[in-house]
C-alpha cells in the first residue's frame, strides 16, 4: 500500500469550489483519500499551486494520419530530437511528436487523460497500437461516424434504433469512446470530389443532408446514453463567413436534453470553434466573429466547446475533413497526403506555417483567444489547439499565459507585422479580461472531465477520485509579473503524480506510469437487421473480412471499460 | 586572424559527428577547452581531444577564427554546421554534411566530400577541390526550404540531386553531374560546366540552370525560346534558352508568367 501526501500547496479544485486554500492532498495507491498515515511519502508544495491532472478533450495523437504526418515530415524532427536520456526513450519531433515524446510532454505539463479525436474505424487497430505505445497518460479514441455508409443509410430513413445498434457495435468493435462527426456528409461527398459547405447540401448518392446527420446522431447518442455527447467538427471549417453555418449547427441542439448516468449536461461538443468563427467573404476582408459565436454558446446550457487556438507555429494539419486539406494545399502548395477509408471516412495531411507576420494568421490567433475570453462559463469552454492543426499541444501553457495576461497578449500582438489590421478585424486589443487559475482549472480539468462523462474519475481532487495530482511552481498569492513564468510553470510541473505513481519530478520524467485505454461498451437489444447489414456489407463492400476488423484485446492490454446497459 | 590547428591522430571506429568543429564553437576558448568539446561517435559521447591534437588559439569571435585540419576527415561528419563566420580548411577528404545550414564564412576541402555538402546553406562559401557525392546544396529530407544563399564550388564531379528545392545562392560544378538538378527549385543558380545525364529542372518553378556541356536526356517540360550570348563563370558562349518546367505551377508578375530558365551551351 503506497501512500503519498502533497503538503501545504495552494489547492485549486473548481469541482469542490476550492480556490487557493492551503491544504494537504492525500493519496493511497491510485486514489485520493481523506488522510494517510504518518509514514506516507511527503511532497512539499509550499508556495506552489496544486491541481488535479489535466484532461485534453481533443487532440490528434495516435493513428494513421498522425503517422502519415510523421512519415511525410522528417523535417519536423530536424534539430528537435535530443539524444536519449537513459533510462527513458528518445523523444523526437515537434508538431507530430513520437509516441514517447507525446506521453512525456503531456506528463510534464501535468495531463492525465487525452482523447484521440478522430479514429478511422477500419484503422482502429493502429490507433490502439499507438495509444499503447504512448506512456503514462490515459487515453480514449473517438471513432468517426458522420460519413459512414451504415449511418447515412439508416439516418436517411430516420432509423434511430438501428443507428444506435450499429453505433454500439462499432464502439465495441473499435474499442471507441464516443461519437465523432467530422464535416458531416462533406467527407463522404469528397469521394465524388465534392463537399457539403452548408447544412442543407445533399450528400451525393445518399441524398441526406448534414443537418439530418447531426440531428440523427445527437438523438442516437442520447438514446444510448453514452458518457460523452456527440463531438462535432462542423461543416465549412476554415472558410471566411462560416460562423453562420456554425450557429446553424448549434441550433440543432436546441431543446434536446442530455440522457445519461454520468452527470453530463451537454448534448453537443463543438470542437476547435476557432476554425468555425470566421466572418467576411474572402481572406481579404476576413474578420473575427468570436463574439457572435460565443454569445450564442453563453446563452445555451447544453453545448460545450473547445477553442482550437492558433499558436503561431509551423505545424502539420491533419483531419478526416478530406476536402478541406485539398483546399489548404491549393493555398500553400506544400506537401499533401490524401486517403479514402472505404465506407467510413477520408483524411488529409498538409504542413502549415502560421506566420505571425501574415494578417490572416494573426486574426486566427486572436479569434481563438477571444473565444476563451468571451466565454461566460469556463466549465463549458476548454483549452485545445486541435493538436496539431492549430498548433502543437505543448503550447497549452502559452495559451494559458495569453488567457491569463493581457500584457502577454499585447506583446504578441505588437510583434506582428500587421498589428493594426489584426486589431481592426478582431476585439483582442480591447479585451481586458484575464483568466484566473480557478478558471484555467475549469477549462483544462473539471470542465472537460464533465463533458466526457468522466467527472467521477478525473477533474477533481475530491477523495475517491483517481490520484492524479500536479504541482506547478506558481504562488497563488503572488503571481509573477512576468507572464513567461506562467508558461514555464505550466510547461514543466514541479511534480506530477499519475494514478498514484510519481511520474514527473522537477519537470523531468521519472517513471513510465501505468497507462490505460478507456472505451465504452454499450449493450443494446439484439438487432437482427443491423447484424445482417454488417455481415452483408463486409461480404460485399469491405476489403477486409469481419473477423479481421475488430480490435483484438491484446492491442489494448490495459483497458478501462465503461459498461452501459441500454435495455435497462 | 587567429589559427587553430587540429591534427587527427586516431581514426574513429565509426563516424564522428563533429557539429562542434566550427569557428563559432571554438571562438574565445583555449586549445585545452576545445579538446574537451563533446562530439559523438555513434551513440557514444567522446571528446574532440580523443581524436585530434589541438594547437593554436582561436580569436575572440568566430569572424577572427580560422581552423586548419591538418589531415584527412573521411570519417568526420557535420564539419562547420551552422557556422556564421571565420574559416575551415581541411587537407584531404571530408564526410557528409560539410557546411550544412551554414550562414557565413568559408570552408575549403582539398579532397573529396561525401553527400549533403552545403545542405540548406544560407550564406558563405564552400570550395571543394575534388568530387562531391549526392545532394550538393539540397534541402533537408522533406523540407521545402532549400539553399537560400552563398556559393558552393565543386572543382570535380558531383552526383545526383543538386540544389533540390533551392531558393537562392549559386552552385558551380566544374566537371560532370549525374541526375536531378534543381528539382522543385524556386530560385538560385546552378552552373554545370561539364555534362549532365538528365532530369535537369524537374518541377522547377523559378531560378536558373546553366549547362556548359551536354544534357543527355532533356526533360519534356522545357521549351526552347531562343539563343542568347552569356558570360558564365569565365566562359563566353552562345546558349540555347529553354523555359520550364511547363508541367509545374508558375507565379505571375506584372502580367507575365515567371518560368525557370535553362541555358544549354549551343554546339
Amino acid at each position: 500500500m503506497a501512500e503519498i501526501v502533497i503538503k501545504n500547496g495552494f489547492v485549486i479544485d473548481p469541482a469542490r469550489k476550492i480556490n487557493g486554500d492551503v491544504m494537504d492532498i492525500a493519496i493511497r495507491d491510485d486514489k485520493i483519500v481523506e488522510k494517510v498515515g504518518s509514514g506516507a511519502k511527503e511532497i512539499d508544495a509550499r508556495g506552489k499551486v496544486v491541481m488535479t491532472g489535466g484532461v485534453d478533450i481533443h487532440a490528434h495523437v495516435a493513428g494513421p494520419k498522425v503517422n502519415v504526418g510523421r512519415l511525410m515530415r522528417p523535417e519536423d524532427k530536424l534539430f528537435k530530437s535530443p539524444n536519449a536520456q537513459a533510462p527513458y526513450r528518445v523523444e523526437s519531433g515537434f508538431s507530430i511528436p513520437s509516441t514517447f515524446k507525446t506521453g512525456y510532454d503531456y506528463a510534464r505539463m501535468g495531463y492525465a487523460f487525452v482523447m484521440e479525436a478522430a479514429m478511422p474505424p477500419l484503422h482502429s487497430p493502429h490507433v490502439h497500437e499507438e495509444i499503447h505505445d504512448t506512456p503514462i497518460i490515459d487515453q480514449g479514441a473517438l471513432p468517426v461516424f458522420a460519413n459512414n455508409w451504415f449511418v447515412l443509410e439508416y439516418l436517411k430513413n430516420r432509423e434511430i434504433e438501428n443507428t444506435a445498434a450499429y453505433t454500439a457495435w462499432l464502439l465495441m468493435a473499435t474499442k471507441g469512446y464516443g461519437v465523432k462527426l467530422v464535416n458531416p456528409g462533406g467527407t463522404a461527398a469528397w469521394a465524388w470530389g465534392l463537399n457539403c459547405l452548408t447544412l442543407n447540401d445533399p450528400v451525393p448518392y445518399f441524398d441526406i443532408t448534414p443537418a439530418e446527420i447531426i440531428s440523427g446522431l445527437i438523438e442516437t447518442n442520447e438514446y444510448l446514453g453514452l458518457p460523452h455527447s456527440i463531438h462535432i467538427h462542423q461543416n465549412s471549417l476554415g472558410t471566411p463567413g462560416n460562423y453562420e453555418i456554425t450557429l446553424d449547427s448549434f441550433r440543432l441542439a436546441e431543446g434536446v436534453k442530455a440522457n445519461n448516468r454520468f452527470s453530463r449536461d451537454s448534448v453537443m461538443h463543438s470542437t476547435h470553434v476557432q476554425f468555425h468563427s470566421y466572418g467576411g467573404d474572402s481572406w481579404r476582408n476576413f474578420e473575427s466573429k468570436a463574439k457572435e459565436v460565443m454569445d450564442y454558446i453563453n446563452g445555451q446550457k447544453n453545448i460545450t466547446v473547445d477553442l482550437g487556438c492558433v499558436t503561431l507555429d509551423e505545424t502539420t494539419t491533419m483531419t478526416a475533413d478530406g476536402p478541406f486539406e485539398h483546399h489548404l494545399n491549393q493555398l500553400n502548395h506544400l506537401k499533401w497526403a490524401n486517403t479514402d477509408v472505404e465506407l467510413e471516412t477520408a483524411a488529409g495531411v498538409v504542413p502549415y506555417v502560421y506566420d505571425k507576420d501574415i494578417k490572416v494568421c494573426g486574426i486566427q490567433w486572436a479569434i481563438g483567444l477571444e473565444l476563451g475570453l468571451y466565454a461566460k462559463d469556463p466549465m463549458r469552454t476548454f483549452i485545445t489547439t486541435d493538436h496539431p492543426n492549430a498548433g502543437p499541444f505543448i503550447r497549452y501553457p502559452r495559451i494559458i499565459k495569453w488567457l491569463m495576461s493581457k500584457k502577454a497578449r499585447e506583446e504578441t500582438l505588437e510583434s506582428m507585422k500587421y498589428t493594426d489590421k489584426v486589431i481592426d478585424a478582431t476585439d483582442i486589443h480591447s479585451l481586458d479580461t484575464e483568466r484566473t487559475l480557478y478558471e484555467i482549472a475549469q477549462m483544462t480539468r473539471a470542465g472537460p472531465a464533465k463533458a466526457l462523462g468522466l467527472s467521477h474519475i478525473f477533474g477533481s481532487l475530491a477523495p475517491g477520485m483517481e490520484a492524479n495530482v500536479v504541482v506547478y511552481d506558481l504562488n497563488f498569492n503572488d503571481m509573477p509579473d512576468d507572464p513567461e513564468q506562467i508558461e514555464r510553470a505550466f510547461l514543466r510541473s514541479s511534480n506530477f503524480i499519475k494514478s498514484g505513481d510519481i511520474v514527473v519530478k522537477d519537470g523531468d520524467i521519472v517513471s513510465h506510469g501505468n497507462k490505460r485505454t478507456f472505451w465504452v461498451n454499450a449493450k443494446v437489444k439484439e438487432n437482427p437487421q443491423v447484424i445482417r447489414d454488417i455481415h452483408e456489407k463486409f461480404l460485399k463492400e469491405y476489403t477486409v473480412g469481419l473477423g479481421n476488423y475488430t480490435v483484438w484485446d491484446c492491442l489494448a492490454p490495459n483497458p478501462y471499460v465503461i459498461d452501459i446497459d441500454v435495455e435497462a | 586572424m587567429a589559427l587553430v590547428t587540429l591534427k587527427p591522430y586516431k581514426e574513429p571506429e565509426l563516424y564522428l559527428e563533429c557539429n562542434n568543429i566550427s569557428p563559432d564553437a571554438f571562438a574565445g576558448k583555449t586549445a585545452a577547452e576545445i579538446s574537451e568539446l563533446e562530439v559523438r561517435e555513434g551513440k557514444t559521447r567522446v571528446l574532440l581531444g580523443d581524436y585530434f591534437e589541438v594547437s593554436g588559439k582561436p580569436g575572440d569571435t568566430a569572424e577572427e577564427t580560422d581552423i586548419h585540419i591538418a589531415g584527412d576527415c573521411s570519417r568526420i561528419k557535420y564539419l562547420g554546421t551552422k557556422m556564421t563566420a571565420g574559416s575551415i580548411k581541411v587537407d584531404g577528404n571530408a564526410d557528409m554534411y560539410v557546411g550544412g545550414w551554414m550562414k557565413g564564412g568559408k570552408i575549403h576541402i582539398t579532397g573529396n566530400v561525401h553527400s549533403f555538402c552545403g545542405i540548406a546553406m544560407e550564406g558563405g562559401e564552400i570550395i571543394v577541390d575534388g568530387n562531391a557525392e549526392n545532394y550538393v546544396g539540397s534541402a533537408y529530407r522533406g523540407d521545402w526550404r532549400g539553399m537560400r544563399g552563398g556559393t558552393i564550388r565543386i572543382r570535380g564531379n558531383a552526383g545526383n540531386d543538386i540544389g533540390t528545392f533551392m531558393l537562392g545562392g549559386t552552385i558551380i560544378i566544374e566537371k560532370n553531374a549525374f541526375i536531378h538538378v534543381s528539382t522543385h527549385a524556386e530560385g538560385g543558380c546552378v552552373i554545370i560546366k561539364g555534362d549532365v545525364e538528365g532530369r535537369v529542372g524537374g518541377q522547377m518553378v523559378k531560378g536558373d540552370i546553366y549547362v556548359l556541356g551536354k544534357i543527355q536526356y532533356m526533360l519534356p517540360g522545357f521549351k526552347k525560346i531562343g539563343t542568347v550570348e552569356k558570360d558564365i563563370d569565365g566562359v563566353s558562349a552562345s546558349f540555347n534558352h529553354y523555359i520550364g518546367d511547363l508541367g509545374e505551377r508558375h507565379p505571375r508578375s506584372k502580367g507575365k508568367d515567371i518560368y525557370a530558365n535553362l541555358f544549354v551551351m549551343a554546339s
